[in-house]
C-alpha cells in the first residue's frame, strides 16, 4: 500500500492509497462536518453537508466520497464552504417538518446541532410544510417521515450490518421515502429482525423507540459501534 | 440617556417566550431603570405606540390582525426581534400548514364544533373575531426581522444575552447553542 500526500487546511497530510478526503482529514484531527456518513457502512455523498474545495477545482466536492490524490490541497473551512452548509441545512429544514420543540430527539439531535453550529438562527427559505405520514404499526419502534433527512443511514446498517434488507427509498426527488419490505406498513414487513439497528443509526428523530415522549429518545450510538468494531477489527470492546 | 423604549407583542403562541421573559428575575429589576415598557401583554396598553425602540414578538403570524399588527409595528419600530421558535420558524403554530389548504376551516371545525360540550358554533363575528390566514407564516416571511432568538421559550439566559446587548449599544451576536431550536 503507498501513501498519498496532500494538504488540508494548511497542513501537511499523508493518507491511505485508497482513503477519502475524509478519512485523511479525521486521521490528521481536522474537522469535517458530515450527516449521512456513519463509521461502519460505505459513503453515498447524499447530504453535501461534507463538501470541501480543492485548489484548482472549480467545484465542491464532497469528502466523504472523494479519494485523495497526489499534492491535493484541500479546504474545509472557508466562507464559500460555510455559506453552502448554511444553505444545505436551512433547505433540509424547509424540505420537511422539523419541529424541534415537540421532537423525541430534541437535544440529541445532529440535524438540530449541525444547525447552531453553523449559525443558523433562521431559515430563509419558506417552509415546504408538506403532509407525512407516521408509521408506528412496528411494535417497537416508529417511523416518522416528517423528522426524515433522507441519508439512509438506517438503510445501509439494515442491509450491511444486520443483513435483513427490510429498509429502502422510494420515489423521486423531495417525495423520496424510507420504506419498510414492499412499501407495506412496517409492522407488516416480514424480513425486520426488530434489531433496531436503524434506529442507532439515525440521525435526527424520524426512527425512534415507541413511547419516547419530547427529548427522551437517545439513539445508542455506542451499540452500534460496538457491533460494528467487533465485525471489522473482531474485537468485542465494550 | 433616555430610556429604551421597549414593547413585547403577543402573537401565534402560547405565551411561554414571555413567561420566559419574566424568567428574567433580578435582570427585570437591572432592566427596569434603562427602559420604559411603552406595550405588552402585561402592561395595560390599548395601542402600539410611534417611535419604539425595541420590540420582541412572539408567536406565528396566524390570522389577519397578526399581519395588520405586524405591518404597524414594522413602520413604527427600530429593532424587530422574532423572540422564540413560533415567529422564527412557525413552530407548533404552524403545524396546521400540513393539513393543506383548508387547514384553518378543519382546525375551527375541531376546536369549536368537535371538541366542543354540546353548543358548538365557530366564532365569525365580523370585526371582532380576526380571519384566520390560510398558512400559518414565521414573522420573516412577512415584514424583515432584524435579530433572531430561537428556542421554545428562548432561555432567559439568551434573552439577557441579547436584550443586554441592544442595550448597550452593542450589536448581538448569539451563537452555537445560545440559536439552539427547540
Amino acid at each position: 500500500m503507498c501513501a498519498k500526500t496532500l494538504t488540508i487546511d494548511g497542513n501537511e497530510v499523508s493518507a491511505a492509497d485508497d482513503a477519502t478526503i475524509l478519512d485523511a482529514a479525521t486521521e490528521a484531527g481536522i474537522k469535517i462536518p458530515t450527516l449521512c456518513h456513519l463509521e461502519g457502512v460505505y459513503d453515498i455523498g447524499a447530504c453535501r453537508l461534507c463538501l470541501v474545495e480543492a485548489v484548482g477545482i472549480p467545484k465542491l466536492l464532497p469528502a466523504c466520497t472523494t479519494k485523495v490524490v497526489e499534492g491535493m490541497n484541500v479546504r474545509t473551512d472557508t466562507e464559500r464552504i460555510r455559506k453552502y452548509r448554511r444553505i444545505n441545512l436551512e433547505l433540509l429544514f424547509a424540505e420537511r417538518n422539523h419541529v424541534c420543540s415537540v421532537c423525541v430527539s430534541n437535544n440529541h439531535c445532529e440535524l438540530q446541532t449541525l444547525a447552531y453550529n453553523h449559525g443558523m438562527d433562521h431559515v430563509r427559505y419558506d417552509y415546504l410544510f408538506p403532509k407525512w405520514a407516521v408509521d408506528t404499526t412496528h411494535p417497537r419502534y416508529g417511523m416518522d417521515h416528517n423528522r426524515c433527512i433522507l441519508c439512509t443511514r438506517c438503510v445501509r446498517v439494515c442491509w450491511h450490518v444486520e443483513g435483513a434488507g427490510t429498509l429502502n427509498t422510494a420515489g423521486r426527488g423531495a417525495r423520496s421515502q424510507i420504506i419498510a419490505d414492499l412499501i407495506q406498513p412496517w409492522g407488516e414487513a416480514d424480513s425486520c429482525t426488530s434489531c433496531g439497528k436503524c434506529v442507532m443509526a439515525c440521525p435526527t428523530g424520524a426512527l425512534f423507540q415507541r413511547g419516547a415522549t419530547v427529548g427522551e429518545m437517545e439513539h445508542d450510538r455506542e451499540k452500534l459501534e460496538f457491533i460494528i468494531t467487533a465485525r471489522e477489527k473482531k474485537q468485542w470492546i465494550p | 440617556m433616555d430610556p429604551l423604549r421597549l414593547a413585547t407583542v403577543w402573537m401565534g403562541g402560547c405565551a411561554g417566550c414571555h413567561m420566559s421573559f419574566l424568567d428574567l428575575d433580578e435582570f427585570l429589576i437591572d432592566l427596569a431603570p434603562k427602559v420604559e415598557l411603552v406595550f405588552s401583554p402585561v402592561v395595560d396598553a390599548k395601542e402600539y405606540p410611534e417611535g419604539v425602540d425595541l420590540v420582541l414578538i412572539e408567536g406565528a403570524v396566524c390570522n389577519e390582525e397578526h399581519v395588520e399588527m405586524a405591518h404597524k409595528i414594522r413602520r413604527r419600530t427600530k429593532t424587530v426581534v422574532a423572540f422564540g421558535d413560533c415567529a422564527v420558524t412557525g413552530n407548533v403554530t404552524a403545524m396546521r400548514n400540513q393539513l393543506g389548504l383548508g387547514n384553518a376551516e378543519n382546525v375551527l371545525q375541531r376546536a369549536y364544533i368537535e371538541l366542543a360540550d354540546s353548543t358548538g358554533r365557530i366564532p365569525k363575528l365580523k370585526g371582532i373575531v380576526p380571519e384566520l390566514l390560510e398558512h400559518v407564516m414565521p414573522l420573516q416571511e412577512v415584514i424583515h426581522v432584524d435579530y433572531y432568538l430561537p428556542g421554545c421559550p428562548p432561555p432567559a439566559d439568551r434573552i439577557k444575552a441579547l436584550v443586554g446587548a441592544l442595550l448597550a449599544g452593542q450589536t448581538p451576536k448569539l451563537e452555537g447553542k445560545d440559536i439552539k431550536f427547540g
